[in-house]
C-alpha cells in the first residue's frame, strides 16, 4: 500500500513537471457544448494544442448557455474570467455593449498582427456579428438555420409526391389537410422555437422589419417594430391552424414535445435547427426523411429573403496576459481554417463559416442530400437591413415573452395583433432598461 | 432554563466562532449585497453603475408580471398547503386508526420526502407529459386534453400536485405524533357519549391537533414560497406565460438568466421581508401555542 502510494506520488510528480518543463501558455475556453459535440469539440482543441508547442487551450464545460454566459460575466466580476468564451446569439446585445469587458475580434486579430481577412467568412453567418462599419465582434463557432424536415413516407400514404416539399404557406396548409384526411398523420405540422423560426426568421425570410436601426444593429436606441402586417398575418394564421388541428405547438424556447411529435409520425413536418439533422436522422427510424427550405407567403413582396443564423459565437474577454491574446488569435486562425471547419461542420449539422470551407463540403452535400438546404437557404440572396439578423439589449427575456405571448394567442386570450402589440409593448420597456444601464 | 458561566470572555466568542462565520458570509454578507443592488442600476458585467434610489422597487410595483407574479404565488402556497396538509392528515388518522402494520404504512409514507424536489419535479413532469405520460392518456379516456404546455391551470395543477407530493411525508409524521398524543380517554368518553367518528374527529381530534397544524401551516407556506424552484425550473420554468413564475423562480429569471441584477435583487428584498414577517409570526404567535 505504501509502496503504491510513492509511486503514484512519485508519478505525479513527474506529471506535473512535465507540465512546467513545456511551459505553454494556457488559456482557457469556456463552452457550453456537451455530449458528442462536446468531444468533438475537444477533439478540435487537441488538434490545435498538438500543432504548436507555444499555447494550451483548456476547454471546459460549463453547462447550458445562459449558465456559460453568466458564469462567465460572474467570473469577470471577481477578476477570473476566462479568456474565450462561448456564448449564444441572443447574449450578443449584452456583450457587445460590454465596451471593457471584451475585446473584439477584428482588433485582437490586427493587435496580434494575425493573417484575417473578413472577406473569406459568409455574410449571412459573420453579418449577424458585426458592428455598423462591417467590423467582427467575435469569433462564429456554431452556426445554424432553420429548415423544414418532412416525412416522405407520410406523403406518399397521402397521395403527395415525396420529392416535392411545400413550397408555400398556402401549399403547407393544402398539403397538411390531405394528410389529415387520408390519416396518413392526425396532424400537418409542428415547430421548434416559436421565438426563433416562426419569428425572428420569418420576418428575415419575408424581408420584413423586426426592429428599428436595422433590427438593432444601429444602436442602443432601436426598438421592436414585429408586430407588423407580415409577422400579424402568420401569427394569425398559426392560430388558425392551430384550432384545426394543422398546427400542433411544441412549448416555449426550443419547443422540446415538438421533435418527438415528429418522431412518433403524429405530425408529418417539422421546422427545426439544420443542426438537428444528426439527431431527426437517428429517430426518422421508421419513415424516409426529406429536407425543405422554410415555406413563405408568396403574396407578401420579398418573399423568400434569406434565413437568418442561431448558435454561438467565442467572444474575447479582456483583462487577462497579453500571452493569451497571442495563443487565443492563433487559435481563431486554425478554428476558421477550411479544414477544422469543413470537419466540424460535417459532423454537427452547423453551418461552414468560411466560403472555403463551404467549397471544400461539397463531396460531403453530393453524399448527404439535403444537408446543405441550411447553407442555401442564408445565401439565397444577399441579406438586407431586415435579414441581417438582430441585436438587443435583454433579449433573453424577450425571446420568453414572444413564447409567452403567442401561447396567449393560442389560449384565445388575445388575437394576433394584440399579441405582437403585447411583444414590442413589454419587449420595448425591457430594451429601453437595457439602454439605460448602458448608458 | 440552565445558565453556564463562563471564566473566560473570549472562550464564549470563539465557540460562538464558526456559527457567526457561516451566519456571515452566507447569509449576512449576500443579503448587504442584495440590498445594495436593489438600489443600483447596473450593467451585467459590473462596469456602469448608478444609484437609482427605489426606481428598482417602483418598476416592480408598476410591471404587470410582477404582479401576476404575487398572485401566482399566493394561488401557489395556498393550493400546494391546502393539499399536502389535507391529505397528509387523511393519512394520519387513517393511520391511527390502525391496530397492526401501522409502523409498516408510516415508513411508507415518508419515502417521499427523501426525493429531491428537483428529482420529484423530473417525475411528474414525466407522468403527465402530454406526448409520452401515463396520465394524459388516462385522462383522454375520460375526455379530459391535458396539456401542461399551454393549459395554465394544467400547469398550475402539475406543480402543485409535484410539490405539495414530497411535503405530505413531513406533514403526514408531524399529525401522527399529533394525533398518538391526543388521549384516547377523551375520544372514548364522547363515543359513550354517542358521538359518531366524524363527530369526534371535528369536536375532539382536530381542535386538539391544532397547534400541530398552526405550526404546519406557517412550515408549509414556506416551503411553497421558497423551497419549491427547483419543481419549477424542472417542470414548466416559470410557464406557460408565467403561469406558475413563482416570486422565488422569478427571482432567479431575471437575475441569472436576464441579467437584470438591480429588478431580481429587489425582488430578493421584497422576499426577505415576506421571510421575516412569516418568521415573526411563526416565534410570536404559532410558537408559543405549540406543544410538542
Amino acid at each position: 500500500m505504501t509502496r503504491l502510494m510513492t509511486a503514484s506520488a512519485l508519478a505525479l510528480i513527474a506529471s506535473l513537471s512535465a507540465a512546467q518543463a513545456q511551459s505553454k501558455t494556457d488559456l482557457q475556453w469556456w463552452h457550453a457544448m456537451g455530449g458528442e459535440l462536446g468531444a468533438k469539440l475537444e477533439e478540435i482543441v487537441k488538434g490545435f494544442n498538438d500543432s504548436q508547442d507555444e499555447y494550451n487551450v483548456i476547454p471546459s464545460y460549463k453547462g447550458t448557455y445562459p449558465e456559460t454566459m453568466t458564469a462567465a460575466i460572474a467570473a469577470f466580476r471577481a477578476k477570473e474570467q476566462p479568456a474565450i468564451v462561448q456564448v449564444f446569439e441572443v447574449g450578443t446585445g449584452t456583450m457587445m455593449a460590454a465596451q471593457g469587458a471584451i475585446i473584439p475580434v477584428y482588433q485582437l486579430m490586427q493587435d496580434q498582427g494575425t493573417n484575417f481577412d473578413p472577406n473569406a467568412f459568409l455574410p449571412s453567418v459573420v453579418g449577424y456579428y458585426t458592428d455598423t462599419d462591417g467590423n467582427m465582434l467575435s469569433m462564429p463557432f456554431n452556426s445554424s438555420t432553420p429548415i423544414l424536415y418532412y416525412n416522405k413516407t407520410v406523403f406518399e400514404k397521402a397521395g403527395l409526391d415525396p420529392n416535392t416539399p411545400p413550397k408555400t404557406w398556402a401549399e403547407m396548409e393544402e398539403f397538411s389537410k390531405k394528410i389529415m384526411e387520408s390519416g396518413a398523420a392526425s396532424c400537418g405540422f409542428t415547430t421548434g422555437w416559436v421565438s426563433w423560426i416562426q419569428t425572428e426568421n420569418f420576418s428575415a425570410w419575408h424581408n420584413a422589419p423586426i426592429g428599428t436601426e436595422q433590427n438593432g444593429f444601429g444602436g442602443l436606441g432601436a426598438r421592436l417594430t414585429l408586430n407588423g402586417p407580415a409577422q400579424v398575418q402568420h401569427w394569425g394564421n398559426l392560430k388558425r391552424w392551430a384550432d384545426e388541428g394543422i398546427f400542433k405547438y411544441g412549448g416555449p424556447v426550443g419547443g422540446d414535445n415538438a421533435p418527438p411529435m415528429f418522431y412518433s409520425q403524429e405530425c408529418a413536418m417539422i421546422m427545426n435547427s439544420s443542426a438537428s439533422r444528426a439527431g431527426v436522422l437517428a429517430n426518422a427510424k421508421d419513415f424516409e426523411l426529406g429536407f425543405g427550405m422554410l415555406p413563405y407567403y408568396d403574396d407578401i413582396e420579398g418573399a423568400p429573403q434569406n434565413s437568418i443564423i442561431g448558435g454561438a459565437t467565442l467572444w474575447v474577454l479582456s483583462g487577462r496576459p497579453d500571452a493569451e491574446y497571442a495563443g487565443a488569435a492563433k487559435f481563431f486562425e486554425y478554428l476558421s481554417s477550411p479544414e477544422v471547419q469543413a470537419d466540424w461542420a460535417s459532423f454537427s449539422g452547423y453551418l461552414p463559416i468560411t466560403q472555403a470551407a463551404g467549397e471544400q463540403m461539397a463531396g460531403f452535400f453530393g453524399e448527404n442530400p439535403g444537408a446543405d438546404t441550411g447553407l442555401r437557404q442564408i445565401t439565397l440572396n444577399t441579406p438586407t437591413e431586415n435579414s441581417k439578423g438582430l441585436r438587443f439589449g435583454n433579449y433573453v427575456q424577450i425571446r420568453g415573452i414572444i413564447d409567452e405571448e403567442f401561447e396567449q394567442l393560442l389560449a384565445g386570450s388575445k388575437d394576433a395583433q394584440g399579441a405582437l402589440d403585447s411583444v414590442v409593448e413589454r419587449g420595448n420597456k425591457l430594451i429601453e432598461e437595457f439602454q439605460a444601464q448602458n448608458q | 432554563m440552565k445558565r453556564t458561566i463562563f471564566r473566560n470572555q473570549l472562550l464564549p466568542w470563539l465557540l460562538l466562532a464558526p456559527q457567526l462565520a457561516i451566519t456571515f458570509i452566507f447569509f449576512l454578507w449576500p443579503a448587504g449585497q442584495a440590498i445594495r443592488q436593489s438600489f443600483l442600476r447596473e450593467d451585467a458585467f459590473g462596469i456602469k453603475s448608478s444609484f437609482v434610489g427605489l426606481a428598482n422597487f417602483r418598476g416592480l410595483l408598476d410591471s404587470a408580471e410582477y404582479l401576476n407574479s404575487l398572485k401566482v404565488t399566493a394561488v401557489f402556497a395556498v393550493s400546494v398547503t391546502v393539499m399536502s396538509m389535507g391529505v397528509a392528515l387523511l393519512l394520519a388518522v387513517a393511520v391511527d386508526r390502525m391496530l397492526k402494520s401501522a409502523r409498516v404504512y408510516t415508513t411508507l409514507l415518508v419515502w417521499p420526502y427523501a426525493v429531491a424536489p428537483a428529482v420529484a419535479g423530473i417525475l411528474w413532469w414525466f407522468i403527465f407529459n402530454p406526448t409520452v405520460g401515463v396520465m394524459p392518456y388516462v385522462l383522454e379516456v375520460v375526455g379530459y386534453d391535458w396539456n401542461h404546455i399551454s393549459s395554465k391551470t394544467d400547469a398550475m395543477i402539475l406543480v402543485v400536485i409535484a410539490s405539495a407530493w414530497k411535503q405530505i411525508s413531513y406533514n403526514f409524521l408531524f399529525f401522527v405524533a399529533g394525533l398518538q398524543a391526543i388521549p384516547a380517554s377523551m375520544r372514548e368518553a364522547a363515543a359513550i357519549d354517542g358521538a359518531g367518528p366524524v363527530r369526534r374527529f371535528f369536536d375532539i381530534t382536530f381542535p386538539l391537533l391544532s397547534p400541530t397544524t398552526f405550526f404546519l401551516l406557517v412550515v408549509n407556506i414556506v416551503y411553497a414560497m421558497f423551497e419549491t424552484f427547483a419543481v419549477i425550473d424542472a417542470t414548466t420554468e416559470g410557464g406557460p406565460a408565467q403561469a406558475t413564475n413563482i416570486m422565488v423562480y422569478k427571482v432567479y429569471f431575471d437575475g441569472f438568466i436576464g441579467q437584470n441584477i438591480g429588478s431580481s435583487a429587489a425582488q430578493s428584498v421584497i422576499l426577505m421581508l415576506i421571510v421575516i414577517t412569516l418568521t415573526v409570526i411563526q416565534f410570536r404567535y404559532v410558537e408559543k401555542r405549540v406543544e410538542y
